[in-house]
């Protein structure tokens, strides 16, 4: 049922177009970069309320941008399917015999990795900025939280790309999923100051959870327990890929 | 022996495919030996590819049933997916990657293991004479290497039967008559099923031992291309007339020489065993009835012919028409 091969191969492939195409890596990185530097500095003297104690707004905001890159990346690299649907190659993926859920399993090994890549980088950045990396064991935690929401958010890209017929829908997609996804996860401010309504969204949001267990593993500070951020983001990972799974099957293209 | 190498290449049997209330595939029944090279001929939007993608297990049938390599399309999808070579009408091809690339992951996807694959895809590459482009990035190939790439690709994993959707679309003169002979020779040398659709005429009837035609989703006639082309009965004379068409057709009734005559576009077809002598005799008729007659084409009967007589249209004028009634959805719907 699950072919090792063929998700090393589709691993191997969005690897390899990874490195070869470093405009595009160095273009993926500059938003959260630019996000990171001008509001890190831009904040850096103001009173943003219900931060926690102790914690300067840059060291709020650079698990947040971690979060934004891993979402950003994830699900780009998850509706990157339709690319491949308009450049016909999906078509060699889908004749070949292996099972649907190794194709699935394979697009996310590949996306995860390259997100993963993504998060590290923007981490190694931050600290050109002052910010001061945890222990060891904060960062393996600070990765498992990196590699669960990259997870979810490439399986959601799939659900959208099974159900889109071709590529016109993504401008839709980036303005009126990815960015609400963003700004309602607490990656900019604490979720506190937004209205109660509004929370309500915040709390359903997988990437609320990643960003506060960034925080947790990264800084030693966040706002549910780390354990809780961990389930939450497990069972996100399991349903999501269910769901990308099942969309995928369905969709015959 | 395993289980598949005994069967047919390919069991069709009612295989139909609807599209909304559109029906593409209609209730199609063929038979392919191991070891044919077999054509699907018929204009575009005739339902060639339709028939394909549900054969490589791409697309599910409405309603009846189809086995390749002994196994059924719906039931068994991976032991098909592991037995067949696809070349899509379309390039499949991941452009950011090498020729050599696509192949190698290709093979792997295939559970070639390394050495073998590298053999395999050393020969491959040299059958379409691609070795020394095989470390350039394909978005730099020609349309002609990327379609001979496809054609190496579908071949590393040793199928028993090839697909090929219109393998030489859109390619030169020049290209083709090299992809023909690939063809031929990975049949005649490799032993590979070949089932191919075209909708070129002089390709159905270079390449393949036997021919489907196909039109709205139907085969109208099935056979070799000799054994469809001699049911017309000889040659056709195709005279262009100024006058009453229909009075000429009332007139070549009765006549013992004359197989059969069709009217269309305001030319008369006529079929008669050796054109050449029967043209003198055909003008005379018509200048005896005040016909003026302003062309006249003999020629000996190809697989346009065939499908003329099958469905009283030429294969252009088929998709032509297809085209139109496209057309005219697309303005109802702008109007709706």
């Amino acid at each position: 049922m699950i072919d090792g091969i063929a998700i090393y191969v589709l691993w191997l492939r969005e690897m390899t177009r990874f490195l070869r195409a470093k405009s595009r890596v160095i273009g993926t990185l500059g938003m959260p970069l630019f996000f990171m530097v001008f509001l890190g500095f831009g904040f850096s003297r103001a009173q943003v309320p219900n931060l926690p104690p102790g914690v300067s707004y840059i060291e709020y905001l650079v698990p947040g941008i971690i979060g934004m890159t891993l979402l950003f990346s994830s699900t780009f690299s998850g509706i990157s399917v339709l690319w491949d649907r308009e450049f016909g190659f999906l078509k060699e993926i889908m004749v070949a015999p292996v099972s649907r859920v190794s194709i699935v399993l394979g697009r996310i090994a590949g996306g995860a990795t390259t997100a993963l890549l993504q998060g590290a980088a923007i981490l190694l950045l931050s600290v050109l900025l002052g910010f001061s990396l945890p222990g060891i064991a904060g960062l393996l935690g600070a990765i498992l939280f990196m590699l669960l929401v990259s997870v979810t958010f490439i399986s959601l890209g799939l659900v959208f790309a099974s159900n889109m017929k071709d590529i016109h829908g993504f401008n839709l997609i980036t303005n009126f999923v990815v960015f609400p996804l963003f700004l309602l996860s607490g990656a900019l401010f604490p979720l506190e100051n937004l209205p109660p309504a509004v929370q309500a969204f915040a709390y359903v949001n997988p990437l609320t959870y990643g960003v506060d267990g960034l925080r947790g593993t990264l800084l030693g500070v966040s706002a549910f327990p780390v354990p809780l951020d961990l389930a939450v983001l497990l069972l996100s990972s399991l349903v999501m890929i269910a769901l990308g799974s099942f969309f995928f099957e369905r969709c015959q293209c | 022996m395993e289980r598949g190498e005994m069967d047919p290449a390919i069991t069709v049997e009612g295989l139909t495919r609807r599209f909304g209330s559109l029906t593409a595939v209609d209730a199609v029944s063929f038979t392919v030996d191991r070891g044919e090279l077999f054509a699907l001929l018929g204009p575009n939007g005739a339902g060639k590819t339709t028939i394909i993608n549900m054969l490589i297990t791409l697309l599910s049938p409405s309603s009846g049933t189809a086995r390749v390599a002994g196994f059924d399309v719906v039931r068994e999808k991976d032991a098909v997916r592991r037995h067949i070579g696809i070349v899509f009408q379309e390039p499949a091809l991941d452009k950011d990657l090498t020729g050599k690339e696509n192949l190698d992951f290709h093979g792997m996807m295939y559970g070639i293991p390394r050495a073998e694959r590298a053999r395999r895809i050393a020969g491959v590459l040299e059958l379409v004479e691609l070795t020394e482009k095989a470390d350039v990035l394909v978005q730099n190939y020609s349309g002609g290497m990327k379609r001979r790439l496809e054609i190496a690709r579908g071949l590393i994993h040793h199928p028993s039967v090839l697909f090929l959707d219109e393998p030489t679309l859109g390619l030169d003169a020049q290209t083709r008559r090299r992809i023909w002979e690939y063809i031929r020779r990975m049949n005649r040398e490799e032993g590979v099923t070949i089932i191919l659709t075209t909708h070129y005429m002089e390709e159905a009837d270079y390449l393949s031992g036997r021919v489907a035609i196909i039109d709205r989703g139907k085969i109208v006639a099935m056979g070799t291309p000799h054994g469809l082309k001699d049911i017309l009965g000889g040659d056709v004379v195709t005279l262009e007339l100024d006058g009453d068409a229909g009075a000429f057709l009332t007139l070549l009734v009765g006549i013992p020489w004359v197989k059969g005559a069709k009217e269309h576009d305001g030319e008369v077809s006529v079929t008669v065993e050796m054109g050449e002598r029967r043209v003198p005799d055909l003008v005379a008729l018509a200048l005896g009835q005040g016909i003026t007659v302003r062309s006249v084409l003999l020629r000996k009967p190809s697989l346009e012919d065939v499908f003329l007589h099958y469905t009283g249209r030429t294969i252009r004028e088929r998709e032509v028409t297809a085209n139109e009634s496209r057309k005219e959805l697309i303005t109802r719907r702008m109007l709706r």
